[in-house]
């Protein structure tokens, strides 16, 4: 059927919906990490600008806004311009296939987290394309341990997330979802909605999974401890040395959504998304989207916390502990969960 | 085995640590801030605490110990002989004041705040004191100025100092004629 | 068949194998990066010139000076001795009283006078408070490096005790020209000595919290062990000090083996890198001396601060300093290893030359040795934990 002239215009405001969050949710986890990294240094973050210095992230966002825009007279022009969106557009086509609530999801596909590992390989080009376009070899340098660094850490992504299809059974998102419902004990990490006794043998893997899975997904927003490619001590500022002004905050909002969307579908796989822990009470389409935005606000806190204590590892112990911690113990969790569901 | 060992403990090592370091950030997180909020509150500086400098003009004599003392040669003095008739006054701590300073200049902005000038000045007048907030807009108020002469009274010193030189020399030229016009005195005879 | 098989493969296991189908090889080529003077790690204007084969190091040139200010041709134009104090401070602006001290010496030493024991005391524990802020400088910004900007903070929280103790003791914070020729400035203030205790007793347990967020703490020790070994002979023969040569594994401490002050009636150990995880003189070992050290620091000042006999301060400082014809070399053991200073008298009441052996300036020079073979992830570390203030690197 042919789209209609209406419909096209509700499909373009219900894919603006999450633009509008990511917005809100950048200033929000802005205002967050500044606050949450002083108050773990012993210090106090903004105080001036607004109570508590709440209107800080404004302040930030208008600086950048209308700060020059440089780009270096030897850098590819157009590799350089298009870079932090092609970031950006990898991350936000995420945001299309994770469930809210019981109502809206974007796009609901039969796909769904195979549409994302997929789309969050664009953000990996991006960077790349950073990198290279800025003709600086400190750039390069990060832009090249950046595609690294997130091509090998989407396998122990993937295999976590396979783990969980296999517990649920479909790839769609909101099915996941919707198969956790029903309170605490139905979510996946403690095995799901199914007998006690083979629960009590997925409990293990399901939590050595899960472990992984953030890790993993620390990993692919290149948060400390595997920010070495925005190492700021050694690399200045990695692949984003050369860009000023609008597009460095494009970055910057890349990240912030992207660690938004991993702990969002870390959430949905294995933390219920957006069901309620009490199975019926406090649940509904408004609390659906209060219970995820809250769940995964909980992970982008501990992304937040372990930034701030833990140094970073150098390239090739995030190489190592890809390759040869996370994946083995995933190949075995895979079998151990296949052979147990089988069984 | 032991190559296994090793890297089951490395993996427990690890989570070990990070569980131990989030903790104490944790912690951290409920201790309360020790950032004094500047402006609004401000810290108590010890009584010897060394900032900017202060002079008491009135109690300068003008002996130029603490410019000889300065090693970043920041402070400049000018100083007038007073002539005999001239009553200068005496200091605070009681030394006779026989020195005009129409010129007393420190240049803060080379100030290294050591407090060498302090200690030899004969009547404490050359204090560190603890003002820091001095910052300027312009680098040339820097330049602090502490002599009050006026330009009139400069002028009226030196004229006055120029006449009782002049005197001074008439005097002595008058009394180097008066000996040549007497008699030499007879040479000692020789034995 | 005696002949070897030679079995066919598409994998490509060396650079120099990759041939186009033209016959060429395709060439590899090493790159040189320049840290240049303005960068977030180096602890100040340091270049470091760096040929990089990939991420693997095969040279890393230092290139100093930006700092210069022409501290020792300062020196021979001051009216008198006690005038080059303020420079001396300057030069390692982070243990400024390790420098006075240093001077002092060797300037009471070229003159032959004796100073009152009370001066000793105060000034052995100005210089070992003085170690415990330069080392808390060293390990946070060394957690910087690594990425772990936490420890930092903390570190520099605890230095505002002990920079508190100092202002009220001398009235400023950094640059105290507080140690004079034949004495100190200032006596204690009446409250400084339970001011201490409280800082010591405060002190030893932030200790134990530091170690266990950042020295033991597993990704730490991963990136500092086996990193920038500096072996026992290198060292030596380098003329490295301080914690550089005490991670390598060598007992020696001027304090202990050429005493100065009153360090001989004082008890402490003398920490020396043993390799604990990894080698003996990787980035680690060097780390662990400067936080034992500052246990060990807090044992000194304790004791002086019992022992601390009465006394007036300023007795023995002389109202002329003119040497006669004379020279001496006095050396310390400051934070960064051994300060010296070469102080010429002629007669006047301006010194004819000093000058000042710098251990930053000789640490640095190990660099290019213990770097070779190191990752560009790593040589940031290295830098870090040869502790160098360019003040005094570059006079």
């Amino acid at each position: 059927m042919s789209p209609t002239l209406e419909s096209i215009i509700i499909t373009v405001l219900l894919s603006a919906i999450p633009l509008v969050f990511i917005l809100l949710y950048a200033l929000v986890t802005l205002y967050l990490e500044m606050k949450v990294a002083a108050h773990m240094q012993d210090r106090v973050a903004y105080m001036r600008t607004g109570w508590h210095g709440v209107l800080q992230p404004f302040a930030d966002i208008l600086k950048l806004l209308q700060k020059e825009d440089t780009i270096p007279a030897a850098a590819d022009r157009f590799l350089f311009i298009l870079a932090p969106y092609i970031v950006f557009v990898g991350t936000y086509a995420a945001f299309a296939i994770i469930p809210f609530t019981n109502i809206y999801i974007g796009s609901n596909i039969h796909l769904g987290v195979f549409f994302l590992i997929g789309v969050s390989s664009l953000v990996v080009i991006g960077i790349l394309m950073g990198g290279w376009a800025s003709n600086n070899k400190w750039s390069i340098f990060g832009a090249i341990r950046s595609a690294a660094q997130m091509v090998s850490y989407e396998i122990p992504t993937a295999l976590s997330v396979l783990i969980a299809v296999m517990i649920t059974g479909s790839l769609n998102l909101q099915e996941i979802t919707q198969f956790q419902e029903g309170g605490i004990q139905n979510w996946v990490l403690f095995g799901g909605p199914l007998p006690l006794s083979t629960k009590l043998m997925l409990l293990p893997f399901t939590f050595i999974t899960f472990l992984i899975l953030f890790t993993a997904s620390l990993a692919e927003v290149n948060r400390t401890p595997f920010d070495l490619p925005e190492a700021e001590s050694e690399l200045v500022q990695g692949f984003n040395t050369e860009y000023s002004g609008m597009r460095f905050a494009m970055f910057y909002l890349a990240e912030y959504a992207n660690m938004f969307v991993v702990s969002a579908v870390a959430v949905t796989l294995f933390l219920g998304g957006w069901s309620s822990p009490f199975g019926d009470f406090m649940s509904g389409p408004v609390w659906g989207a209060f219970w995820l935005i809250g769940k995964a606000m909980v992970f982008v806190f501990l992304q937040i916390w372990i930034r701030w204590t833990l140094p970073r590892l150098r390239v090739d112990q995030l190489m190592y502990t890809s390759w040869k911690v996370l994946t083995p113990f995933l190949f075995v969790c895979l079998f151990a969960v296949g052979l147990i569901l089988v069984l | 085995m032991t190559a296994v060992a090793t890297y089951f403990g490395n993996i427990f090592r690890s989570l070990y640590t990070v569980a131990v370091g989030m903790r104490i950030t944790f912690k951290h997180l409920f201790v309360p801030a020790v950032t004094l909020q500047y402006p609004d509150v401000k810290l108590k500086m010890p009584e010897r605490a060394r900032n900017r400098l202060y002079v008491n003009i009135d109690d300068c004599i003008g002996c130029d110990q603490c410019s000889l003392a300065c090693p970043v040669d920041c402070i400049s003095i000018e100083t007038i002989k007073s002539t005999a008739d001239q009553d200068l006054g005496v200091t605070s701590t009681g030394h006779k004041k026989r020195l005009h300073v129409p010129k007393f200049d420190i240049d803060i902005g080379k100030c290294c705040y050591c407090g060498l000038c302090v200690y030899p000045c004969p009547t404490e007048c050359i204090v560190m004191t603890d003002v820091y907030e001095f910052a300027e807009f312009d680098r040339h108020n820097l330049l602090y100025k502490f002599s009050r002469m006026t330009e009139g009274e400069i002028g009226e010193a030196e004229t006055k100092l120029k006449k009782a030189e002049e005197e001074a020399a008439a005097k002595k030229a008058a009394a180097a004629a008066a000996a040549a016009a007497q008699p030499k005195p007879e040479p000692p005879k020789a034995p | 068949m005696s002949e070897s098989r030679v079995i066919p493969t598409n994998y490509v296991t060396k650079p120099e194998d990759l041939k186009t189908s033209s016959g060429r090889t395709l060439r590899t080529d090493e790159m040189i990066i320049n840290m240049g003077p303005q960068h977030p790690s180096t602890h100040g204007v340091l270049r470091l010139e760096i040929v990089v084969d990939g991420e693997i190091i095969v040279d890393a040139i230092p290139h100093i000076g930006y700092l210069h200010r022409c501290f020792e041709k300062h020196a021979e134009h001051m009216t008198n001795y006690q005038q080059v104090i303020p420079y001396v401070d300057r030069m390692d602006y982070v243990a400024s009283m390790n420098n006075d001290l240093a001077y002092a010496l060797a300037v009471e030493r070229l003159l032959k006078i004796e100073v009152p024991e009370r001066v000793e005391y105060i000034r052995v524990i100005m210089a070992e408070l003085q170690r415990i802020a330069s080392h808390l400088i060293a390990v946070g910004t060394f957690g910087i490096d690594s990425g772990a900007f936490t420890p930092f903070l903390y570190a520099f929280r605890d230095r505002e005790f002990i920079l508190d103790l100092f202002e009220m003791t001398c009235g400023a914070r950094l640059l105290y020209n507080y140690i004079w020729v034949g004495g100190v400035s200032h006596d204690l203030p009446p409250t400084f000595i339970e001011k201490a205790k409280e800082f010591c007793k405060y002190f030893k347990p932030r200790l134990v919290d530091f170690n266990n967020l950042l020295t033991y703490n597993e990704i730490f020790v991963k990136r500092t062990a086996k990193v920038g070994v500096l072996p026992r002979d290198v060292a030596i023969n380098y003329a490295c000090s301080g914690p550089m040569l005490r991670g390598s594994g060598v007992d020696w401490d001027l304090r202990r083996d050429d005493p100065y002050s009153v360090y001989h009636k004082l008890h402490w150990d003398v920490v020396v890198g043993k390799g604990e995880v990894g080698a003996v003189g990787d980035c680690w070992d060097r780390h662990i001396v400067r936080m034992r050290e500052m246990e060990q620091s807090v044992r000194i000042i304790e004791q002086a601060l019992e022992a601390i006999p009465a006394g007036n301060v300023q007795a023995a400082i002389p109202k002329r300093i003119r040497p006669d014809h004379g020279e001496v070399y006095v050396r310390t053991e400051t934070p960064r290893g051994e300060l010296g200073f070469y102080v010429v008298g002629d007669g006047t009441a301006s010194p004819y030359r000093v000058k000042a052996r710098g251990p930053a300036f000789v640490n640095l020079s190990v660099l290019p040795e213990i770097s070779r073979g190191a990752m560009l992830a790593d040589l940031v570390l290295i830098v870090g934990s040869i502790d160098i203030v360019l003040g005094e690197v570059d006079r």
